[in-house]
């Protein structure tokens, strides 16, 4: 009898403890997964196959303030999670000693898919990109070796980069590596629009009537699913007061002065302001600047002229559908997603 | 009797003296490929008929315009020797990649593993070849380093790539900066564009060793090809370079004519076997 009662004891015991260890239990980490619609990444994933080790390092690196001169400027500063990886509410940033820069701090998103980084694509390696934001005078100002040797001095970095890649060894390349699986890992990809894509939801009369016009007027720069297909283009906005040359700096070809990368349209409700310096502050001052301000320039891009007229034709009504579509990319998974937060690591 | 000795003594000391004449007649190289040895290629910088003195010097260019150097560093890299018989002989791309700097005496002699033989060419690519120049991260190592193992300061973040060439200085010709300096800066580089052609100011440079000595490398010893590099020939060439008016050239179309100039500095002084 007294068997018994142990047994049963133990059965429940056993019960307690197996369902306790379900709650507790962690999703298991999937690494980089191409989402449902996506097309195949740019970036070499298989060359630097994401872990949880290397992911986790590559976030606190990306928080990580010794990246700075003085150690108080990270890549969070100026690519705020919360403003899906922007500096909201900065046409420009402040950056080391408050300096400032000339360019709108681009988003940390969908970064597997592009294949240059920066307004002017002058980067076209992810894994070297990070290098840019340290060295720059106005942005971190420091040297990349320096950061190497902080980290090297830092616990628990050594330790966290031989979980991750098998030596305590801190090199440009691992480093680079790490902040690349942060990175690529960092993935809108949960708006309504992906919903409805996926049969999963459907749009409302307005968002559907703007899809459409989206589909008319606005795809073929900003393609979908990923919104912007990559290219550079002048759009008529003119040249602001520092008459920033954009792609025509990397290329020297004249036909891309004041040329500058098509940005994706995702994520739009928390990134404002828009533009390359940005200028506009709402998104109706961007569809102002569409319909009747685009100026006609010899590289204005050819889509953006209609029988020699520059400007693209929308009723308000038509830019209030647009609107309302608009609005179905923005992502709140995305922007409070606690594995890409600062307070998670 | 005495004629007898003095004309054998003369014949020994004729004889020894032609036996060591023709020392590196009677070494031949093994023939075996997989026998290496070290070549030293010298890359000695002088201007025009001075040496280069870093800081102190003072040199003048073909539109008469003096100047001080205080920094010049290149990139010296895929190496190809050629022997007598035409055959060529590619270093291991991994192992060619030198950044020979004025400051530093020890990156002046580029030492590479080459098989024994006779080589009457040398070839190398003064700058980074474009594949290097789009290369992964994990090989970017040493020299290539974007760190700063190539000691800061010889790669483009912002628009990526090598600095080939970067030569600074002083000339009372130049502007004067915020801080008074009367600066020059040349910056060059450029290795064709990646996903859009823009300037490629990659130099494939070969140089003739037969006039000046072949360079015969044997196990045992280290052949130093001793090349003096003018640098003066970058403001004295097909287009003559002025101060005043290119005071700073980075990434621009000038800097193809400057280049241009720079690809006819090396010549070949003579070797040391």
């Amino acid at each position: 009898m007294r068997k018994y009662y142990w047994c049963v004891a133990a059965m429940i015991a056993f019960l307690i403890w197996s369902c306790q260890k379900d709650k507790n239990q962690e999703p298991a980490f999937e690494g980089f997964v191409q989402p449902a619609g996506f097309p195949v990444p740019t970036y070499n994933v298989a060359g630097n196959p994401v872990t949880k080790a290397g992911f986790e390092l590559g976030r606190k690196l990306f928080y990580e303030p010794r990246l700075s001169r003085n150690n108080t400027i990270s890549c969070g500063s100026c690519h705020l999670q919360t403003s899906a990886f922007t500096h909201h509410g900065h046409d420009i940033s402040h950056g080391i000693d408050d300096r400032l820069g000339s360019r709108n701090a681009p988003p940390i998103m969908n970064l597997a898919w592009n294949t240059t980084f920066m307004w002017d694509g002058g980067i076209f390696d992810l894994d070297l990109q990070p290098v840019a934001p340290i060295t720059n005078f106005v942005e971190m100002d420091e040297k990349v070796s320096n950061v190497l040797e902080k980290l090297r001095n830092t616990s628990p970095y050594p330790e966290l980069f031989k979980k991750a890649f098998g030596s305590s060894d801190i090199t440009t390349a691992t480093m680079m590596q790490a902040m690349s699986q942060f990175m690529i890992m960092v993935i809108s990809d949960q708006a309504k629009y992906d919903s409805v894509m996926r049969g999963l939801a459907s749009f409302s009369e307005d968002e559907n009537k703007g899809y459409a016009i989206f589909l008319q007027k606005c795809n073929s720069c900003h393609k979908e699913p990923l919104f912007t297909d990559h290219s550079f283009r002048n759009n008529g906005i003119g040249a602001g007061p520092n008459n920033d040359s954009g792609r025509f700096a990397i290329t020297l070809n004249p036909k891309d002065m004041y040329a500058f990368k098509v940005p994706s349209l995702r994520n739009l409700a928390y990134t404002a302001p828009y533009m390359h310096d940005g200028r506009f502050y709402t998104l109706q001052g961007v569809l102002t600047h569409y319909t009747s301000e685009v100026a006609d320039m010899p590289t204005l891009d050819p889509l953006l002229k209609t029988n020699g007229t520059p400007g693209i034709s929308l009723t308000s009504q038509e830019q209030a559908q647009l609107l309302a579509f608009l609005n179905t990319l923005n992502d709140k998974k995305f922007i409070t997603d606690t594995r890409f937060s600062q307070e998670t690591q | 009797m005495k004629n007898i000795y003095a004309i054998i003594f003369s014949c020994f000391t004729a004889a020894t003296f032609f036996t060591s004449c023709s020392k590196d007649k009677t070494v031949a190289p093994s023939g075996d490929n997989t026998v290496k040895t070290t070549l030293s290629i010298q890359f000695d910088n002088i201007v025009g008929d001075k040496n280069l003195q870093l800081g102190t010097g003072t040199y003048t260019n073909a539109v008469g315009e003096q100047f001080k150097v205080d920094f010049l560093k290149y990139y010296i890299t895929n190496i190809k020797v050629k022997n007598s018989n035409g055959v060529e002989y590619t270093v291991p791309k991994d192992s060619s990649y030198f950044l020979v700097n004025e400051a530093d005496g020890a990156s002046q002699f580029v030492k590479v593993r080459v098989p024994e033989g006779d080589y009457t060419s040398l070839t190398f690519i003064l700058g980074v070849d474009s594949l290097t120049s789009v290369m992964d991260v994990k090989k970017r190592t040493g020299v290539l380093d974007p760190s700063g193992g190539m000691d800061e300061g010889m790669y483009w973040e912002w628009n990526m790539g090598y600095i080939f060439f970067k030569m600074e200085g002083t000339s009372n010709v130049a502007p004067a900066d915020p801080s008074g300096q009367h600066k020059f800066r040349y910056h060059i580089g450029g290795f064709g564009g990646y996903n859009a052609p823009t300037i490629n100011n990659i130099k494939t440079i070969t140089v003739d060793l037969t006039t000046a000595g072949i360079a015969k490398a044997r196990v045992g010893r280290e052949a130093n090809i001793h090349l003096m590099v003018d640098i003066l020939k970058m403001f004295n060439g097909k287009t003559n370079v002025s101060i005043a008016t290119y005071p700073t050239v980075m990434f621009a179309d000038f800097s193809a004519t400057i280049a241009d100039n720079y690809s006819k500095m090396f010549t070949h002084d003579h070797t040391e076997n």
